[in-house]
C-alpha cells in the first residue's frame, strides 16, 4: 500500500489531519504525520520528515503532502535528495489532498493514482 | 581564495546576521512571519559551531557543510533556500584547494539557480532572487572585465544592496507576503535584505 506522509509547520495539525484522513477511510492506509522544527517550535525539520518518509515506505511508494512555505521547500528538497521515483511530493492542499490520497491508497491504488487523486483536490471546487 | 577565505565569509555572515537580527525580524514582521532574523541567526550560529568542530580541508566541502547545517537547523523557509544554495555552491567548487574569482562567480550562479528551482521565484517576485540575481550578474561582468576580487565583490555587494532596496516597490508573488497582494508594496523583502548582507560579508572579507 502507498504510504502517506503529512508535514505541517505544526505537528499537532499534521496529527489531526492524519486522524481525519484515517477516519474517513474504511481500509486503514498508512498515514504518517510529522511537523515542527527541530526544537519543536513551528517550522519544518528535514530530519523529522526523512524519518517519517522512511516509516511510511512499505515498498509501494510514498506520497508527501505539505502545508505551506518551509514545509513545501523542505519536502521538495528531501524528494530531490532521495532521488527515488517512488517518493513524490503532491501539489495539493493538505486536508483535502490527505483525504483524497488516503481514500485512494486505502483502496489499494498504485502511486500515480494516489498522486492524481491528491492533486485533483487542488482544482476541485467546494461550492 | 582558499578555505580560510570561505571560512571567514561564513564567520562574517554569522556576525552580521546576528548584528542585524532584529532589523531582519522587523522587516519580516511587516510582511512575513517575523522569524527571519531569529532563524538565520540560529542557522549561522550552527554553521560556526559545525565549522569549528570539523575544519573542512577545502572551500567546496566547507560550503557543503555550511549548507547541510542550515538545512538541518533552520525550520523556516530560509533553511532549505540558503542551505541548498550553499550546499550546491560547495558541490560546484569540488575539492579544489583554492578557487578563482571566476569559480566563485560560477558557484554563485549555481546558488541562484538552486533558489529559483526550489522556491520557484523569478526576478521581480520580491524574494532573495531580487538581490542574488543582480549580484551574480555584477560578479560575472567583473570577472569578464578582469577585476580583482575586492573590486569585483564590491560591485556584487552594491548590486545586491540595490536589488534588495528595489524590492520595496515590488508586490510579493511568493511566500507568506504574497497573501498580502498590493499591501506587500512599500516594504523591503527580508530575504533579499539578508542576501545583500551575506554578499556584503563576502566583499568585506575580500577587502581584509
Amino acid at each position: 500500500m502507498v504510504g502517506i506522509v503529512l508535514v505541517s509547520h505544526s505537528l499537532a495539525l499534521a496529527l489531526e489531519v492524519a486522524n481525519l484522513a484515517r477516519a474517513l477511510t474504511a481500509e486503514k492506509p498508512a498515514v504518517f504525520a510529522t511537523g515542527g522544527a527541530e526544537d519543536g517550535s513551528l517550522g519544518t525539520s528535514i530530519d523529522r520528515l526523512r524519518t517519517a518518509v522512511a516509516a511510511a515506505d512499505q515498498g509501494d511508494g510514498v506520497i508527501i503532502l505539505a502545508d505551506i512555505g518551509s514545509s513545501v521547500l523542505t519536502a521538495k528538497l528531501l524528494v530531490e535528495d532521495l532521488c527515488a521515483d517512488h517518493i513524490v511530493l503532491a501539489d495539493a492542499p493538505l486536508v483535502e489532498g490527505a483525504v483524497a490520497a488516503a481514500v485512494m491508497a486505502g483502496a489499494g491504488a498504485p502511486l500515480p493514482d494516489v498522486l492524481a487523486a491528491a492533486e485533483q483536490a487542488r482544482t476541485t471546487g467546494k461550492l | 581564495m582558499d578555505v580560510h577565505f570561505l571560512g571567514a565569509w561564513m564567520e562574517e555572515s554569522a556576525r552580521v546576521v546576528h548584528e542585524q537580527r532584529d532589523r531582519l525580524t522587523r522587516l519580516d514582521a511587516a510582511i512575513g512571519d517575523a522569524d527571519h532574523g531569529a532563524n538565520l541567526d540560529r542557522g549561522f550560529t550552527a554553521i560556526r559551531e559545525a565549522l569549528a568542530g570539523s575544519s573542512p580541508a577545502a572551500p567546496g566541502p566547507l560550503l557543503t557543510l555550511a549548507g547541510t547545517t542550515l538545512i538541518k537547523k533552520v525550520g523556516g523557509a530560509s533553511g532549505p533556500l540558503y542551505g541548498s544554495s550553499l550546499r550546491q555552491m560547495g558541490k560546484a567548487l569540488g575539492d579544489a584547494g583554492t578557487v578563482t574569482l571566476a569559480d566563485l562567480s560560477s558557484a554563485l550562479d549555481v546558488a541562484l539557480e538552486t533558489v529559483r528551482r526550489l522556491g520557484g521565484a523569478e526576478v521581480g517576485d520580491k524574494t532573495m532572487v531580487d538581490a542574488l540575481a543582480p549580484a551574480c550578474a555584477a560578479l560575472k561582468q567583473a570577472v569578464a572585465d578582469g577585476l580583482k576580487p575586492p573590486e569585483a565583490l564590491a560591485l556584487a555587494a552594491e548590486a545586491a544592496a540595490q536589488g534588495a532596496e528595489d524590492t520595496v516597490s515590488m508586490q510579493a508573488r511568493k511566500g507568506r507576503a504574497s497573501y498580502l497582494g498590493p499591501r506587500s508594496i512599500g516594504h523591503q523583502d527580508p530575504g533579499a535584505t539578508s542576501t545583500a548582507l551575506i554578499i556584503r560579508a563576502l566583499r568585506d572579507v575580500s577587502a581584509c
